[in-house]
């Protein structure tokens, strides 16, 4: 791989562009595609097509022998609506299996770097703060603040959004009343099986701890499992 | 993954030679999924990986020719390869692993 083909891929990432590199096994000049230029008579035009959309890498057979096609999406990210304790732990859990955190409360006494330390923390309210952000395929959002006005606000705009995984803190009976206030608010109700509700995988989570685990082994589900990725 | 393309870079700026070795295939049980990276450098300092460890030192090896003459290689480990019970690929899976020079 060439000096600027690794500086371009990179360079790609921090963009949140999608690339697919196609290397011949045997040897020779690899190939760059971006998903947002892809020539539609490109010879392996449907192969890419799935790597974009899954980010699972393959080799395809083609005439002049086999080719390694590698999808390089952007990072996943996830919004962490509510700067609370299942947050803090929420924010060292998605950095280990390689998701970038954001904080988004508008509450500044929650959101201090005291207590989230070296993470982007963003002090607004969420409508703005992700309307800023901007929310893509490879974006997911956790509501933890446990606080109507706050939760609802992110849901709203996740719903709007390609958002890979939308959940919601909160039992049954909550999360029920939620999609009631959500309807009120003009949210087309045939989204309200995206959000995780109550939130993570039942792993009988107890503590703070235990709950951040639940929420991140579903987001790596989602993301694997479902997506496909 | 992308932190290992990250350290590669800045190998390559180091004035380092770098080769980048890719996971292209696996079949059965593979620690590390398709796509994944290990970087070596000239002197043998290496990050990421291809494998839970089995094959690194194999591929290391295999690296310095590939950094020696600028062509790349292609690899195969599985438990049907002699040389891959040489160097403890003993998990049972088998792996393609791509091998160049970066730069």
């Amino acid at each position: 791989m060439q000096k600027d083909t690794l500086k371009a891929l990179l360079d790609a990432q921090k963009k949140r562009r999608s690339f697919v590199r196609i290397s011949p096994l045997a040897g020779g000049a690899d190939d760059l595609v971006s998903e947002d230029h892809m020539p539609k008579d490109h010879p392996q035009a449907s192969e890419l097509a799935e790597c974009f959309r899954t980010g699972r890498s393959k080799i395809v057979e083609t005439p002049g022998g086999e080719v390694f096609l590698q999808a390089f999406l952007p990072a996943p990210r996830l919004m962490i609506i509510g700067a609370t304790h299942i947050g803090q732990v929420l924010v060292r859990l998605a950095r280990e299996v390689g998701v970038e955190p954001f904080v988004i409360d508008p509450r500044t006494a929650f959101a201090t770097k005291e207590r989230f330390g070296d993470v982007e923390i963003i002090t607004k309210w969420p409508g703005e703060a992700l309307g800023n952000l901007g929310l893509d395929r490879r974006c997911g959002v956790v509501c933890l603040a446990h606080v109507p006005d706050i939760d609802d606000e992110a849901l709203e705009a996740a719903l709007k959004s390609e958002s890979f995984y939308i959940g919601a803190l909160g039992s049954n009976r909550s999360h029920a009343k939620r999609l009631e206030r959500l309807k009120k608010k003009g949210c087309d109700p045939d989204g309200f099986s995206r959000i995780h509700g109550p939130v993570g995988l039942d792993i009988g989570s107890v503590s703070p701890a235990e709950i951040a685990l639940s929420i991140i082994a579903e987001l790596v589900k989602t993301l694997r499992i479902q997506n496909g990725d | 993954m992308n932190t290992t393309l990250h350290t590669a870079q800045t190998w390559l700026e180091e004035g380092r030679d770098v080769a980048l070795a890719t996971v292209v295939e696996t079949w059965g049980s593979a620690p590390v999924p398709v796509g994944g990276h290990l970087i070596i450098d000239g002197s043998g300092n290496f990050a990421g990986s291809v494998s839970g460890g089995c094959v690194e030192a194999e591929v290391m090896a295999r690296s310095e020719d590939v950094m020696a003459s600028g062509k790349s290689e292609l690899l195969e480990f599985g438990v049907a390869n002699e040389t891959a019970w040489g160097v403890g690929l003993a998990c049972g899976g088998r792996i393609r692993v791509f091998v160049e020079k970066l730069g």
